[in-house]
């Protein structure tokens, strides 16, 4: 008996409970997405949901359904580093609403660099870096020692980042639209290497950057669990006095972290643009939504870096399968709709596991009391 | 000139309007992020009924049906908010930035929805109102519109019910200190309820404000282009405080003007500076701000903090 009582419920234990949590919200958000399709048309809203979940599946030809697929990981790995920031800066007990102005300032630099300097990818992937980190350093430093809230901060760096960006691409602008030229045109070796990846999934723009972001979400797994940095990011997250009264700088770790998850987001934004997938419109009035999209892709992967290779993959997969609705009758945001439903969904996590727990606690003590 | 006067004051009202929804929902201690779609909201209500009222609808009957209608969508809104933050102790920031997401991608699908069904062949987001548009104005041919007064009015209303009443006094403890606030016997939980749900009416209205500031269709798709963050500057540059909110949404409104006239002033013309720039300077200015004064900020003490009645 006493071995019984001992034994966890499989339930109790939290990484299915994140991850229950995770489908709940998800199955949610399909839901409403299913309902308001019901209510545009009812006729086909069942078809069109169905084209929303199978995205590239739902092609007859294995090749179309190869390069579908290879569209939807160009875009996973953009998604997979921007949610790698947030939830990043989050274990240090920042929210960093900021993603979203790191990845404009990398955008900005990778393509100021690849399309007027005529430099070679790996410096425009590090100027990249190198920007989307000097912003979130200048979050963190004014979080660190002038007491402003990280979220107002960054807020307010978005806005600045986007405009300084459109500034500075403008000379780069093709005279035949709004965008910037494409990389090709330019500067052929900005483009990042595909090492064969572009034949093998029968699509142009995949290359070194999906294998590179799944490499890189392993080094944040690794350096947040498995080093004493990781560990004093951490501790500050959990306690920042605390931390401080062991010795810990937590200032520094403030800022540092900070200067990591702008360098992800940065990272993030070069691997899209330097792949020739999407050119930077320099009109644009609104930030991105790649990087609140990270903060979706965070929460939904339980804030645990290998959960958050899913959830990026799944936020990508039910975008492109958008495009797969029948446009007589509906539009392709739906799978916005769809994906914010989740992220709105994904702020009740924290009570689904309380209210989980506190019935588990209740039929264990029930349990006890019968056999007692 | 007369062009920046009537843009400055467009742009005021609309960010005067939408921050002073900011400093109750913060003062009631929820943070409000969700503003811009709540805006986008308020927006798509007020639209959807000059969309279909009839033409011939008198003038004060139409701004008043519109106005309701912006409140009430944005108030709806809001609740998604109070739900969240106030009965299930959910992270405000999430919930704000959720709703943002959620606010634009809805009403894009609802607009667009409305737009096929009519006529299959154009999936536009895009809802017109010239005529309706035409009786919020008070000089015809100007951007003068009641809705500069509406804010005016609004404004001095705020400050009256923040500051003079039983009400006001009561919403701003529970951002202070909601355990003092709760032994003393005022409800928390229904206080930061009115609180979102004031913020949901002026930002709602401020949302149609911005749609009808200058043109007379509006696309969903872009949303309100940052208005709601922009107000959320002013209302900390404002310090929560309704008197210097405005003060604050008059210096943004005009550099936010001057952003689409500049090019009618000779002198701005001359220093070449690029557009962007002045749509840039208030959130320089607001950040540079915040890093000087910070340190003894006036923000809310209480505010983001789910409210647990069993904590000290």
């Amino acid at each position: 008996m006493q071995a019984n009582n001992t034994r966890e419920p499989l339930l109790k234990k939290p990484g299915v409970q994140t991850l229950l949590a995770s489908l709940i919200c998800i199955l949610l958000g399909l839901l409403v997405g299913y309902i308001a399709l019901l209510i545009i048309n009812p006729s086909g809203a069942t078809e069109a949901i169905v084209g929303v979940i199978k995205n590239f599946w739902a092609y007859s030809k294995p090749e179309k359904q190869l390069k579908n697929f290879g569209c939807t990981l160009v875009t996973t790995a953009p998604l997979l580093m921007c949610s790698l920031s947030v939830l990043f800066a989050y274990k240090v007990g920042l929210f960093n609403i900021g993603a979203a102005g790191q990845y404009v300032a990398g955008a900005g630099a990778s393509l100021y660099f690849a399309l007027t300097l005529h430099m070679p990818w790996y410096v425009c992937l590090l100027a990249a870096m190198l920007a989307g980190a000097l912003l979130g350093a200048i979050s963190g430093f004014l979080k660190a020692y002038r007491n402003v809230n990280e979220v107002i901060s960054c807020i307010m760096l978005n806005w600045i980042s986007l405009y300084l960006v459109n500034t500075l691409l403008a000379p780069a602008k093709n005279p035949t639209g709004k965008d910037t030229f494409t990389v090709a045109s330019q500067n052929a070796s900005a483009l990042l290497p595909t090492l064969g990846l572009d034949n093998l999934l029968n699509q142009k723009n995949v290359t070194i950057a999906i294998p590179l972001a799944i490499l890189v979400c392993v080094a944040i797994w690794v350096l947040l669990n498995k080093t004493v940095q990781g560990y004093a990011f951490r501790a500050t997250g959990l306690n920042k006095n605390a931390a401080k009264y062991a010795g810990m700088q937590d200032k520094n770790n403030i800022i540092v972290s900070m200067a990591i998850a702008g360098a992800l987001a940065g990272l993030g934004a070069a691997m899209l643009y330097l792949s020739d997938f999407e050119q930077w419109a320099v009109t644009q009035a609104s930030v991105p939504a790649m990087g609140f999209n990270g903060i979706a892709a965070a929460f939904l992967g339980g804030l645990n870096p290998i959960g958050a290779i899913f959830s990026s993959y799944f936020i990508q997969h039910i975008t492109r399968g958008g495009a797969n609705v029948d446009m007589n009758m509906y539009c392709a945001q739906i799978s916005d709709l769809i994906s914010s439903v989740i992220i709105y969904m994904c702020s009740f996590v924290l009570y689904m596991k309380l209210f989980m727990n506190k019935r588990l606690d209740e039929r264990a003590q029930h349990k006890k009391g019968g056999n007692a | 000139m007369l062009l920046l006067l009537q843009y400055t004051l467009i742009f005021t009202s609309v960010l005067m309007l939408v921050a002073l929804g900011g400093c109750f929902s913060e003062h009631s201690g929820v943070i409000n992020i969700g503003l811009e779609g709540i805006m986008v909201f308020g927006a798509l209500g007020g639209a959807l009924v000059m969309k279909y009222m009839p033409a011939d609808t008198a003038p004060l009957v139409m701004i008043c049906i519109t106005v309701l209608a912006a409140m009430l969508t944005g108030i709806l809104y809001s609740l998604l908010l109070a739900v969240a933050a106030i009965n299930f102790n959910a992270d405000q920031t999430l919930v704000g930035t959720a709703m943002n997401l959620l606010g634009t991608a809805a009403a894009t699908v609802i607009v667009k929805a409305i737009n096929t069904s009519a006529d299959s062949s154009n999936p536009s987001s895009e809802i017109m109102y010239v005529g309706p548009k035409k009786s919020f104005i008070i000089a015809e041919g100007t951007e003068f519109s009641w809705f500069m007064l509406l804010a005016l009015a609004l404004l001095i209303l705020s400050y009256i019910v923040l500051y003079k009443t039983k009400f006001g006094l009561r919403l701003m403890a529970c951002g202070e200190h909601p355990q003092a606030a709760d032994s003393v016997g005022i409800n928390v939980y229904r206080m930061r309820y009115a609180g979102v749900m004031i913020s949901g009416l002026l930002g709602g209205l401020g949302g149609l404000v911005y749609i009808t500031a200058g043109v007379s269709a509006w696309k969903f798709e872009n949303g309100v282009a940052g208005f709601g963050f922009l107000a959320l500057a002013v209302m900390i540059f404002g310090s929560w405080k309704p008197q210097r909110i405005a003060l604050a949404a008059l210096l943004f409104g005009l550099f936010r003007s001057l952003s689409n006239v500049y090019t009618g002033f000779d002198f701005l013309k001359n220093l070449n500076l690029p557009s962007t720039v002045y749509n840039m300077l208030p959130y320089i200015i607001s950040l540079v701000v915040l890093a000087f004064f910070s340190k003894n900020s006036a923000a809310p003490k209480a505010e983001g903090i789910p409210y647990d009645k069993g904590s000290r």
